[in-house]
């Protein structure tokens, strides 16, 4: 696989007793999207967080296994969790922004790792702004609420806010489920933008989604990653019977 | 570009203090309050016998007894909670079923907040030109309800209002499609839905009026005898009638002139007893609250 | 009129009309009791209060220091006694919103959840405590510790007016804790009511525990914050019982160690003995601090309301 960003080896993931994911083999590319499909309740959105670790947070999740990131588990004792999820982002189906300024939205990020400097915030703000295409909209009302914004404008945030710690990775979580279809066209739109520099990693219940905007889909069916290859092949020749059924829509 | 690795982790000092802050006040503040009731309870109960329950304090005996203060309090307790109810849970039926949202809802709303707010002595002031000068109650139990309703009428109100809510309005649609009048389907739809939500006020408004003490202290005023009971069960109703409109001092009022006088052994007594009064009205709020939120 | 076979729909309107009526006359006046009270209580104290600033006069009575109501010239003012609420309160704030605040975010974030469940129902019995039980707590273990420290602090002064213990500090340590339980309760209501949205989110940006706590959840919990700290003032400025026997017994400059009256200590005190231009002038008292608690009220739920506002 052309410059793999993520490896995932043997990954096991228990809540309780219940063994939620069996044994995933992955590898994520760079600089290209990434879906995970699949019907409610598969694991696809459960995995996803494994990736920036939110499972953590979780009471009585325990995680085998290993996820190589740039050459490093990120599940090594070592590792800062809070660094990792600086440089993993993520983005949820609910967009939440919080209850501040559009500005110091976008600036929360930036300042919890130390920065300061107005001038600089200021560039970061805008830069992250016009990242996720949103920045001529809001430019005059940087100061006002960020819950005066519409839906898909407050998504379009949430992006942008992720962008400002200037992550490597971005997960995003049924992002446009929450919103409506024009909304939904300008983030797809955006995701096309944003894999040039990222690496993008998407869950979405929407299957034509997954074949608009994705170069790699991994298909996902109780806990398991049934297949994974390139969106065209997984679609067009999709190699196991489940899938295909899937696909064509015989169940989820 | 050198990758910064993730295999470092970061101490962050800020974090520490503040979660040791955390700690720290945690503490201080679960074990003061803790504390507090562990102390009176203790250092109280010894004092706390059937003897200090059920005979009035005699100089002549030398022996001390709350048995008339328990008594007042009961007094003001049912009294107020007799006036108090209706009138909440008729404002609360009027502003929840009968008026249009609009200025005088807002009014009234705006007058129930604000009463909730005036300190208790105020109250007491109030009470005691108003009831106890004014309308010629002078020092009584009825002078302190009177005083005390108004206190707890806030509680009510909110209370019932918040119960009344949370019946759907399929029922009210229901019984008025079937034909209900307006005040019968109140009557045996709404109002029996609504008893946890009513009852729960109740019990808090409880809790106020035996906690209450600034309010009572120039309006009930601090008597603490029992009525002499003959034999005549007529004559012993009479008394009983009678003494509503006597002074009378109820267990906080005596708590705090034991406190005065220094006699902190009887203080605690008392103190130990109204713990346990209020430990006993919490525990029934929580399960009338329970019932709720079964429901 | 019956056919005998239609049901009529003609019924008795005319006594379900009256019932329906009456019931609806009943419960609107229930409701205007409200309004009716609010009413009253500020008449009464205006009239009640008045008589006593057009005998000594607004001026004096506001902001003289000298308080000698039975003196043979009697001086009747309170500006000490108006200073030591104030101070008193805002102390008593200062001390024990931080600490409740704290103590909120441990039971919300940081407790384990075993011990969390047990503390927070005990930390709501509190609430209901009588004041005159901390009073009591008050003047029997504060007091005689405050008596010790003050007898360290001030060895060999001359000037220092030894109180026993009975002086602002003690005051303020009682009301500090007196609003401990609103503040924790109200608190933590708050900030479980935010949205797990605003942690996962400040968490997924690479924020900590603590910055999440301090940067998201609790800026996002302002608005009940604020309620709680406005209930605890409201507490903290009404309360008499318990600080009357440990606040001390004389109008002074309100410093810690100074035996001091507050606004409701002087009513309670002198009321039970006072008699003609005093117990006019006590009325007076009751009457500013009842404007101030309604200058209180306004001021903080306009602050609440603007708070709110800004964030819609």
């Amino acid at each position: 696989m052309a410059n793999s960003k993520i490896t995932v080896e043997n990954l096991n993931l228990h809540y309780g007793e219940n063994h939620a994911l069996k044994n995933v083999n992955m590898e994520i590319a760079d600089h290209a999207i990434t879906a995970f499909i699949g019907p409610s309740g598969c694991g696809k959105s459960t995995f996803l967080r494994c990736l920036n670790r939110m499972n953590d947070l979780v009471d009585g999740c325990r995680v085998e296994g290993k996820v190589i990131l740039d050459g490093e588990d990120i599940y090594d004792k070592r590792v800062d969790t809070t660094l990792l999820r600086k440089k993993v982002g993520m983005v949820f189906q609910q967009p939440n922004p919080f209850p501040m300024s559009i500005y110091d939205n976008i600036a929360y990020g930036p300042r919890l790792h130390g920065i300061k400097n107005k001038k600089e915030l200021d560039e970061i703000v805008e830069r992250s702004l016009q990242g996720a295409a949103i920045f001529e909209e809001v430019k005059d009302r940087l100061l006002k609420s960020a819950l005066g914004l519409s839906g898909g404008q407050q998504q379009r945030l949430c992006i942008a806010r992720a962008l400002a710690v200037s992550p490597e990775v971005l997960l995003m979580d049924e992002p446009t489920s929450a919103l409506d279809p024009i909304s939904t066209l300008k983030i797809e739109e955006l995701m096309e933008t944003l894999k040039k520099k990222y690496t993008v990693v998407i869950v979405t219940h929407n299957m034509q989604q997954a074949a608009r905007v994705s170069d790699d889909t991994a298909f996902f069916l109780v806990g398991e990653v049934v297949e994974k290859n390139a969106t065209s092949e997984i679609f067009a020749r999709p190699r196991d019977k489940r899938t295909e059924d899937y696909i064509t829509g015989r169940f989820g | 570009m050198i990758k910064d690795t993730l295999y470092v982790k970061r101490k962050r000092p800020t974090d520490m203090l503040l979660l040791a802050a955390i700690y720290i006040s945690a503490t201080l503040a679960v074990a003061l309050l803790l504390g507090i009731i562990l102390y009176v309870f203790v250092k109280g109960i010894h004092t706390v016998n059937w003897a200090f329950l059920t005979t009035v304090t005699s100089a002549r005996k030398q022996t001390t007894g709350i048995a008339g203060n328990l008594l007042n309090t009961l007094y003001i307790i049912v009294i107020t909670l007799l006036i108090a109810t209706p009138i909440g849970v008729g404002s609360a039926i009027y502003l929840n079923e009968y008026a249009k949202p609009g200025k005088l809802v807002s009014l009234i709303e705006f007058t129930t907040e604000t009463l909730s707010g005036i300190p208790s002595i105020i109250f007491g002031l109030f009470g005691m030109i108003f009831f106890g000068e004014t309308l010629g109650f002078g020092y009584s139990l009825l002078t302190g309800s009177f005083t005390l309703t108004l206190m707890v009428l806030p509680l009510i109100t909110r209370n019932t209002q918040e119960a009344l809510r949370t019946v759907p309005d399929s029922y009210r649609t229901g019984a008025l499609g079937m034909g209900s009048t307006k005040w019968h389907m109140i009557r045996t739809i709404l109002l029996p839905s609504s008893m946890p939500g009513i009852v729960t006020g109740i019990i808090l408004a409880l809790g106020r009026i035996v906690g209450e003490s600034a309010a009572l202290l120039f309006t009930a005023g601090s008597d603490y005898k029992l009525p002499k009971f003959t034999g005549a069960f007529g004559d012993n109703l009479a008394k009983l009638a009678h003494k509503a409109m006597e002074s009378g001092g109820t267990l906080t009022i005596e708590l705090y002139l034991q406190m005065q006088k220094g006699q902190y052994d009887n203080a605690f007594g008392i103190g130990c007893v109204l713990i346990v009064i209020v430990l006993i009205l919490n525990l029934l709020t929580k399960l009338a609250a329970n019932k709720l939120r079964r429901e | 009129m019956n056919s005998g076979t239609h049901a009529s729909v003609m019924g008795n309107r005319k006594n379900k009309a009256v019932v329906e009526t009456v019931a609806q006359i009943v419960f609107t006046i229930c409701a205007f009791f409200a309004v009716l009270a609010v009413v009253s209580i500020t008449l009464y104290m205006i009239i009640s209060g008045t008589p006593a600033i057009l005998k000594v006069g607004l001026k004096e009575i506001l902001f003289s220091t000298e308080w000698m109501p039975t003196a043979a010239e009697p001086k009747f003012g309170i500006l000490w006694v108006i200073l030591t609420s104030i101070v008193g309160t805002t102390l008593a704030i200062l001390l024990g919103v931080p600490i409740g605040v704290l103590t909120a975010v441990f039971l919300a974030e940081v407790a384990p959840k075993t011990l969390a469940a047990i503390v927070k129902p005990a930390v709501e019995l509190l609430a209901g405590i009588p004041s005159v039980i901390y009073g009591l707590l008050g003047i029997y273990l504060l007091n005689p510790l405050m008596y010790q420290l003050e007898r360290l602090i001030f060895r060999g002064s001359t000037t220092h007016q030894f109180t026993g213990g009975a002086n602002l500090l003690s005051a303020v340590i009682v009301l500090a804790i007196m609003i401990l339980p609103t503040v924790i309760n109200i608190s933590e209501t708050s900030i479980c009511a935010v949205p797990a949205g605003i942690k996962s989110s400040s968490l997924a940006l690479g924020a900590s525990h603590v910055q999440t706590i301090f940067r998201s959840i609790l800026p996002a919990a302002k608005s009940g914050i604020v309620t709680a700290i406005v209930l605890g003032v409201g507490r903290a400025i009404g309360e008499a019982m318990a600080i009357t026997l440990v606040s001390g017994s004389s109008v002074n400059v309100p410093l810690p160690f100074n035996s001091v009256r507050f606004l409701t200590t002087a009513i309670v005190s002198e009321m039970g003995y006072s008699s003609g231009l005093h117990r006019q002038v006590l009325f007076t008292i009751g009457l500013v601090l009842f404007v101030f608690i309604m200058i209180i009220n306004v001021v903080l739920n306009k602050i609440l309301k603007k708070g709110a506002d800004d964030n819609d």
